[in-house]
């Protein structure tokens, strides 16, 4: 049962209903329409339940969170599907003050070395607060690109490139005087970042990578990773000559699907399979697995930078999406992580995946209580840290000692997860038959 | 015996002087010249030392592999009466037949001209020249009017042309018959039983690894895949064309893939290959042909729309454009039924003397065209290395698949094969496909044309070729589509 903390505010959270034969009626809320919907309706058990009714499940939007989340009451099954303060990692200028305080931190507990790993974000600085330091960079390095966006803003919205500091100049009066009658509006806060000018190109084209990562818990922090993921492309060529061109630059859906090319059919987009068969016939397995390797890097040190100030709430978990960027050396640049990855499916191929995707989702949130907890892959997930690097070895073989560690991440490779699943649940069923 | 041996040194008469004309040819000369300096060639023993020479330098292996590529397409040993059109097909009715499809298809490419007022050939002016020199490496972003345009012809139509096709030596009368067959095909061509096939197709035996399947996730490496892979990079070192060969019938290594294939159709990236695909780009450069616009169409139909391959896009241009001005695939019309066709200069209609190759290569590209490139695109990123690569797949194995012959990989047996397999082991499924009027051929006919290119993932796909490599022949083609019927 859920109380409420003040009276209009909702309760939440009934005891579950439970029979016999252990099937459990689990009643969801969601507000987003499309496949998430699709995999809700469709999970044997789940009811979902209209606006005001009590609901043990909510796959919410970030704005109720906000408005909502200090005034409810959860019981302890309860799940919710966002941290009270995931912007720590998520807009933009908060990630880089996490990610610089923890570089500090890493240099002076652990060595330079160390911290060095955490140089995949590029500079960045955030404006208009950290204006004279950014003008300082920029006198240092001149006649190179950087690239302006809008911390809370999202689809490619609000960004822009520029080599001179006359173009933001413009930028900043035309902000400035946007609403004279009200000072107290926020201008609205931006961070300058290096460009990476160049990005590795396939068929001449500039792409980027969305990789999906699930955060059950930041205390300790366990986080899982998904097998499968995809590649945006541009639509256009890549050249730096004509920087004012969105279509060339941005690689986000939602902006090529306003592009005069764009064709819905081709969908811009390759499973990251393809892309990485496509690395592996050109550069050779072991210039792969490095560049695999650095990006579980990004997202280690990523969500440990925020560990220590997201607020760790059992009934909360997160689906991140990561975009990632490649530069022609191979090397993994964070570009960006999403709270709120879009769900909405752009072609069959993306539906199976996203569809497959938020079905492992809850099967690892796990309302049935089907798990054991030591599982370390369920579905296309492959658990990436529990509280400690995952080796890929069983429990019992020796690995650290001899220095073959290997992490349990398999981005790009083979996704069986239906076996999997199969093999999973059956062996619970028979347990439980056992037992019961 | 005599005979035997009497072929043989025919064979290698007519090797050596295929090779002679050969650029390897020069090559193994100026290093016999230059050897001559070293201490270890004395005189009395020339002959033996050079030849040592060879061997220790890895000249010899080059040699093996020009050989070998050369009797890949050697002729199967012949009445020495035999006129050179038997070489193309030596089937009477068969030729007759590719003739007749030929004339249609190229009256279909001149009433297109005429409809459209676009000469065959013009010459660039100089403006336009620079600007496509400019847009070299994105041709994609061009977006020409094409409406008016539409391919000569489609695999479909291809395929009516192969359903009447008839043996005039057998009684075609109007009533089915014993002979009938209950598929597409009516003509009575050998083609292999599933015994044959299984002694051919050894090593795809189950008891025998392949990657594609030994090398999924529950199976250990130390089973099958680590000595696939070790062996590959051995056989790579070795630089020997036949071992490759042998080798890629289990499968490639994804990231030894590229060299493999290099090496099995016997293709380097000399400078003088360089030279000669830049020399094709400023033929493409110079003049416009009316088949670049039929390309142009088939890469925005097909390639560009596909979800894997529309990256590439600009490559197939390159490729296919420098395909369509180069005369040395002229070269494969001796032994393919189908012959160039020819065009006459402007008002001398039927002088031998005006007649020109049209276009160039004697290629006329058809609807799907391209996709015989774009998975190519994924193991090769240089223009000119990926133009040899598909310049010799399509001289070994593609023409094939579009041109009537008796040949063993030859489109019509590959279908009559495919039907008598499928009618064989299942014939429940045939039968019930006929009598819902869906002839399986019907629908299997276009993976095979394009080699299942855009049919099948990528990954499984380059698996497939492997086959077709490693066995040199197209058979599997016919073998997998009742697999996947």
């Amino acid at each position: 049962m859920s109380k409420p903390k003040n009276q209009c505010s909702k309760t939440h959270g009934a005891p579950k209903v439970k029979e016999r034969d252990q099937k459990v009626c689990i009643r969801f809320k969601c507000t987003v329409l499309n496949t998430l919907m699709d995999v809700l309706r469709h999970r044997p058990g789940w009811v979902e339940v209209k606006d005001e009714g009590e609901w043990d499940f909510y796959w919410c939007d970030v704005s109720w969170l906000r408005e909502n989340f200090d005034h409810t009451y959860m019981d302890e099954h309860v799940r919710i599907s966002h941290f009270r303060n995931h912007y720590e990692l998520t807009r933009k200028n908060y990630m880089v003050k996490n990610l610089k305080r923890f570089r500090k931190q890493l240099e002076r507990e652990v060595g330079k070395l160390e911290a060095a790993k955490c140089d995949f974000f590029p500079k960045t600085f955030e404006l208009p607060s950290d204006y004279h330091l950014f003008v300082e960079e920029f006198r240092k390095t001149p006649g190179i690109t950087w690239i302006m966006k809008p911390v809370a803003r999202s689809q490619g919205k609000g960004i822009f490139l520029f080599r001179k500091l006359k173009d933001i100049m413009d930028w900043r009066k035309d902000v400035g005087r946007s609403d004279d009658q009200k000072d107290d509006i926020p201008v609205e806060n931006y961070v300058a970042q290096r460009y990476i000018e160049n990005p590795y190109l396939i068929g001449g084209r500039k792409f980027d990578l969305r990789v999906y990562v699930l955060v059950m818990s930041y205390i300790p922090l366990r986080a899982w990773l998904y097998r499968d993921g995809f590649v945006r492309f541009s639509n256009t060529r890549f050249t730096l000559s004509s920087i004012d061109d969105h279509y060339v630059h941005l690689t986000n859906v939602a902006v090529q699907k306003t592009s005069p090319d764009y064709d819905p059919e081709k969908g811009c987009k390759w499973m990251i399979q393809r892309f990485r068969q496509y690395l592996t016939s050109k550069h050779g397995p072991e210039m792969v697995e490095t560049l695999f390797r650095d990006m579980d890097n990004i997202f280690i040190k990523s969500l440990q930078s925020v560990q220590k100030v997201i607020i760790s709430d059992k009934h909360c978990f997160e689906l991140y999406g990561y975009d990632i960027l490649i530069d022609q050396d191979l090397k993994p640049w964070l570009l960006e992580v999403n709270a709120s990855p879009s769900l909405a499916a752009s072609s069959q191929e993306d539906y199976q995946l996203k569809t497959c995707l938020l079905e492992d989702t809850l099967h690892i949130v796990d309302m049935e209580a089907r798990l054991t907890g030591k599982e370390k892959r369920v579905g296309g997930f492959d658990l990436m840290w529990n509280d400690g690097p995952v080796s890929r070895e069983e429990e019992g073989i020796d690995t650290a000692g001899t220095g073959n560690f290997v992490a349990n991440t398999h981005l790009g490779c083979n996704n069986d997860r239906k076996k999997q699943l199969r093999q999973l649940f059956c062996s619970f069923h028979s347990q439980k038959k056992v037992t019961s | 015996m005599l005979q035997e041996e009497e072929d043989l040194s025919l064979t290698i008469a007519q090797i050596v002087q295929k090779l002679k004309g050969s650029r390897l040819y020069a090559q193994l000369e100026r290093q016999a010249w230059v050897s001559l300096q070293k201490p270890e060639i004395k005189l009395e023993t020339l002959k033996e030392d050079i030849k040592e020479f060879f061997r220790i330098t890895g000249w010899e292996k080059k040699l093996h592999n020009a050989v070998y590529s050369e009797l890949t397409v050697f002729p199967l040993p012949r009445h020495p009466a035999a006129p050179p059109e038997h070489l193309k097909e030596p089937l009477v009715y068969m030729r007759k037949a590719q003739g007749s499809w030929e004339k249609r298809i190229l009256k279909s490419l001149n009433s297109m001209c005429t409809e459209l007022s676009i000469p065959l050939a013009r010459k660039r002016p100089v403006v336009e020249q620079k600007e496509l020199l400019n847009k070299w490496n994105e041709m994609g972003t061009d977006e020409p009017d094409l409406s008016l345009f539409r391919p000569v012809y489609a695999p479909k139509d291809f395929l009516e042309v192969l359903i009447n096709l008839r043996n005039p030596n057998y009684e075609n009368g109007e009533h089915l018959n014993f002979k009938t067959h209950l598929g597409l095909i009516q003509v009575p061509l050998k083609v292999k039983y599933i015994s044959e096939l299984k002694e051919f197709f050894v090593e795809l035996s189950l008891n025998t690894g392949q990657l594609g399947i030994d090398d999924a996730t529950q199976v250990p490496p130390e089973l099958f895949e680590n000595e696939h892979v070790r062996l590959g990079q051995k056989v790579l070192a070795e630089q020997d064309s036949a071992a490759a060969q042998q080798y890629i019938r289990q499968g490639s290594p994804t990231a030894l893939r590229a060299e493999l294939w290099a090496l099995i159709l016997n293709v380097s990236n000399q400078p003088e290959d360089l030279l000669y695909y830049e020399q094709l780009k400023s033929n493409v450069i110079q003049h416009d042909l009316l088949v670049d616009s039929l390309i142009y169409k088939d890469v925005k139909l097909t390639a560009s729309n596909d979800d894997y391959y529309f990256v590439f896009e600009d490559y197939l241009y390159q490729v296919l454009l420098c395909f369509s001005r180069d005369t040395a695939v002229l070269g494969h019309f001796a032994y393919n039924s189908a012959s160039p066709p020819k065009s006459y200069i402007r008002g001398k209609l039927g002088m031998e003397d005006y007649a020109v190759f049209y276009p160039p290569n004697g290629v006329i590209p058809f609807h799907g065209f391209s996709m015989y490139v774009a998975p190519l695109c994924f193991l090769y990123h240089e223009p000119s290395k990926l133009y040899q690569i598909f310049r010799e797949m399509y001289v070994r194995f593609f023409f094939r698949l579009h041109s009537i012959s008796s040949h063993h990989s030859g489109i019509v047996s590959l279908c009559l094969l495919f039907e008598t397999l499928l009618q064989t082991h299942l014939p429940q499924l045939f039968y019930h496909l006929r009598e819902i009027g869906a002839q399986p051929l019907r629908i299997s006919f276009k993976w095979m044309v394009r080699a299942f290119s855009g049919y099948l993932a990528t990954d499984q796909l380059l698996l497939l070729w492997d086959r077709i490599l490693g066995y040199n022949s197209l058979e599997i083609l016919a073998v997998l589509r009742p697999r996947v019927a």
